[in-house]
């Protein structure tokens, strides 16, 4: 009588639902799985080490490249640990503007989990539905810092510039006609302000276009209900944040718990789940997105209303102008200093976090007083996520694995960091 | 048609003159078939392409003609298929890794032998044709077990085995479904099949075959291995399943096959449940010229009721997730099973006892 063995499954690191590279090595009963044993460390960049090596400000462009979907809320709390060593704070009108771009970062994120969610579990209509709405959010993040991902926007004592007062507009190419054009800019006459009004008054109705193909849908809700399920209690003891944390049911949020910026003034409210399984994860997150709509649009009725620096006067931490540079001999120092050698931080101990589109994202920092950090920790919610694979998919099907991943909604960038 | 052929080919035995004929007509259905399974892949690609506000593929043009770009897509895919080498896996069954796409494709295609295209327009018009349908339909998931048998891949296996389960459960469904279709028409033959359904699109049998009509459609679409129903293959899941091993031309004849299955799937719902090539409404303007024959009887309203549902796959496609591989099994044997077989009684006594509107006049010999 030949040995009944479970099989193992290799399910990735080339697996078109491993999110990038993810290894699991899958014990497997037929289809039920026996045991998850997730294998990290294949994005490993070192971003931690080489932080080290560098003046502050030249890590962030490093921090963009972290969580690659939610580029600025990665360099948020890199920028907030720094502002805190060394106990400046941003002029106001820079807080509303990186909130505004940190929920539109959220956007951008939730949209790229909703659809690559919904492809995970066989709905790809829903995903190309989601890009068309990713792509007017990344203009915005071109229009203010020239490019579509890693913006490097947010500096400590505020961020790069203001908002520009022209939206860029599509050009007339061989492949688009007059008419065509004119429909792809009717949006963009105005400033950057206006555009995003704009989406932020359509956005809401898109939200429910993708509604319509999943919430109701008996298929979506048989492939997510009771998928996955994490009771509060064990949602807090593995160190969940995030919409991972408020499916299970529990009211955290660091924006209303722990406001920064100017959080505290903004009207939002936090959605959480019941069961803790994927589809309650799901509802959160698509409500998480209607909220920032909302954040995003009393950030533009304030920044309308309130011209005003966006960086602090302060040479010693932001670059001074051009004009200045070429007449004035301190600015020229100024900028040499700066672009050479940084600035030098207070010693000390920090631990900035903000609520990132994926959970508690932070940043640990010490500074010996050098111009370059002695150690920088990362605090990536993703990691503590997939920690949970294993009691997530336990007796689950092979199927529901694909489920799991996606309601995790893990990128390796932060995870291998 | 034939005696015009058998005169062109008098100078032959019979026997060979006869061969030749068939084998004349089997081009005649074939080479359109295979031309729409092409162009289908292109159509679904178009079809769902919109859906998801893109193009699709419109830079191949056809013969250098700008205005057409896009069509000469599915030749452009054929031709490079061809052109790749076919990988065999270390450790394969080479004689079931090759056999297997052979073993898919030929149910596909040897089921429409079969399928009345008009009234006289059938390669063999056999008694048993609905049985034949049943056996051949059933064959094809050989193919595809044998592939992921043979690829040696864990996930070619699962891919297999989930594809067995699957047919096994949707061919009973499928099969009562027939079974009141049977019972309705009182005979196995397509063409009789068809001429039971003769008057207007009300004495079609989609409406008093209703759940059957959909539960065939359904499972038809489970027998394809398309969505939502395409555990066999889901991409994020077990990557491509039972094909997940084969490059050139053996992945070609998996598509292929799905294709044709496609087709035919759509055209034996159109004969079985909506009247073949019947006009919905025959007697409408009869006298008029163009009108007349257009609403007259006819092949064009097999192939306009063919494409409606082939439409209806590519629909799907682009609107559900995926089932699971447990769930599909679940609406197979607990909804399908049940439903089909209260609908045959229900079906059965209407007949026996010849009541209106639809079992009033016809199927008097199978009842008595």
């Amino acid at each position: 009588m030949p040995e009944i063995r479970n099989m193992t499954l290799n399910f990735g690191p080339q697996h078109p639902a491993a999110h990038g590279v993810l290894r699991l090595v899958l014990e497997m009963d037929g289809e039920v799985i026996e045991r998850a044993d997730p294998h990290i460390g294949l994005l490993h960049r070192a971003t931690e080490k080489l932080a080290e090596n560098k003046p502050f400000n030249q890590s962030i462009g490093y921090m963009d490249r972290l969580d690659y979907v939610s580029m600025m809320c990665n360099e948020h709390a890199y920028v907030m640990a720094i502002e805190r060593l060394l106990g400046v704070t941003p002029p106001l009108r820079a807080q509303y503007i990186r909130v505004m771009f940190d929920e539109i970062t959220r956007v951008l994120n939730h949209l790229m989990w909703l659809g690559a969610h919904g492809l995970d579990i066989g709905a790809m209509t829903v995903f190309l539905y989601c890009f068309r709405e990713r792509e007017d959010l990344m203009d915005c993040y071109e229009a203010v810092s020239g490019t579509r991902m890693h913006a490097t926007y947010y500096r400590p004592g505020g961020v790069y510039r203001d908002l520009p007062e022209r939206m860029p507009q599509y050009q007339p190419s061989k492949w688009r006609g007059d008419k065509e054009i004119a429909a792809l800019n009717s949006n963009r006459q105005g400033s950057i302000l206006d555009f995003v009004d704009d989406f932020v008054a359509r956005f809401p109705a898109c939200v429910d276009e993708y509604e319509t193909l999943l919430t109701d849908n008996r298929i979506w809700k048989q492939r997510t209900v009771d998928i996955g399920i994490v009771t509060p209690e064990r949602a807090l003891a593995l160190g969940f944040t995030g919409p991972m944390l408020r499916g299970s049911g529990v009211e955290w949020d660091l924006r209303k718990k722990q406001p920064y910026e100017v959080y505290a003034d903004l009207d939002f409210d936090i959605p959480v789940g019941v069961n803790g399984d994927c589809y309650d994860r799901y509802l959160v997150r698509v409500e998480e997105m209607r909220q920032s709509a909302r954040i995003i649009k009393q950030c533009v009725d304030w920044l309308r209303a309130n011209p005003g620096p966006v960086m602090l006067d302060d040479h010693k931490l932001s670059p001074p102008s051009r004009g200045e540079m070429k007449g004035d001999m301190e600015s020229l120092i100024h900028h040499f200093k700066l672009f050479t050698e940084g600035y030098c931080v207070p010693a000390g101990e920090v631990y900035a976090a903000v609520e990132h589109p994926k959970g508690e994202f932070g940043i640990l920092l010490i500074s010996d007083g050098a111009n370059k950090p002695y150690r920088l920790k990362v605090r990536a919610p993703g990691f503590a996520h997939l920690s949970a694979m294993n009691e997530m998919v336990q007796g689950h099907m092979l199927a529901d694995v694909v489920a799991v991943i996606g309601t995790m909604d893990v990128v390796f960038g932060e995870i291998d960091r | 048609m034939t005696e015009f052929l058998y005169n062109l080919l008098s100078f032959l035995p019979t026997p060979l003159a006869t061969v030749l004929i068939v084998l004349l007509k089997i081009l005649l259905i074939l080479l359109p078939l295979m031309v729409s399974v092409a162009y289908l892949t292109l159509l679904e690609r178009k079809v769902i392409g919109y859906m998801q506000v893109r193009m699709g593929p419109n830079r191949v043009t056809f013969f250098g003609i700008k205005f057409l770009g896009g069509l000469g897509q599915p030749i452009a895919d054929a031709f490079k298929l061809l052109m790749k080498e076919i990988v065999i896996p270390n450790g394969a069954d080479k004689v079931l890794f090759l056999l297997a796409p052979i073993v898919a494709l030929a149910p596909a295609l040897a089921a429409w032998a079969v399928v009345p295209f008009g009234s006289e327009i059938v390669l063999t018009n056999i008694n048993a044709g609905l049985l034949y349908i049943l056996a051949l339909t059933s064959l094809g998931v050989y193919g595809i077990i044998i592939a992921g048998w043979a690829s040696n891949s864990k996930y070619a296996f699962l891919g297999a085995m989930r594809s067995a389960a699957q047919i096994v459960s949707y061919e009973i469904a499928m099969g009562f479904a027939l079974v009141g279709v049977l019972v309705a028409a009182g005979s196995l033959n397509l063409g009789e099949i068809v001429e039971a359904q003769r008057g207007n699109v009300l004495t079609w049998f989609w409406l008093p075959l209703f759940p059957l009509f959909l539960i065939y459609f359904i499972s038809g679409v489970a027998e394809t291995n398309r969505a939502p129903f395409d555990v066999t293959e889901g991409e994020s899941e077990i990557v491509a399943g039972f094909h997940v091993e084969y490059a050139g031309m053996g992945f070609a004849l998996f598509f292929l096959a799905e294709y044709a299955n496609i087709i035919l799937i759509s055209g034996l719902t159109a004969v079985m449940f909506l009247g073949g090539w019947m006009s919905p409404w025959p007697a409408f303007m009869a006298a008029w010229p163009v009108v007349g024959t257009f609403f007259g009887d006819g092949i064009h309203w097999f192939v306009f009721k063919l494409s409606l549902f082939v439409f209806l796959f590519l629909w799907f496609r682009a609107t559900f997730p995926r089932y699971r591989y447990d769930q599909i099994m679940r609406l197979g044997w607990k909804v399908f099973l049940p439903i089909t077989i209260v609908w045959i009684v229900l079906i059965s006594t209407l007949v026996v006892y010849k009541i209106p509107p639809w079992f009033d006049t016809a199927t008097t010999e199978v009842t008595s």
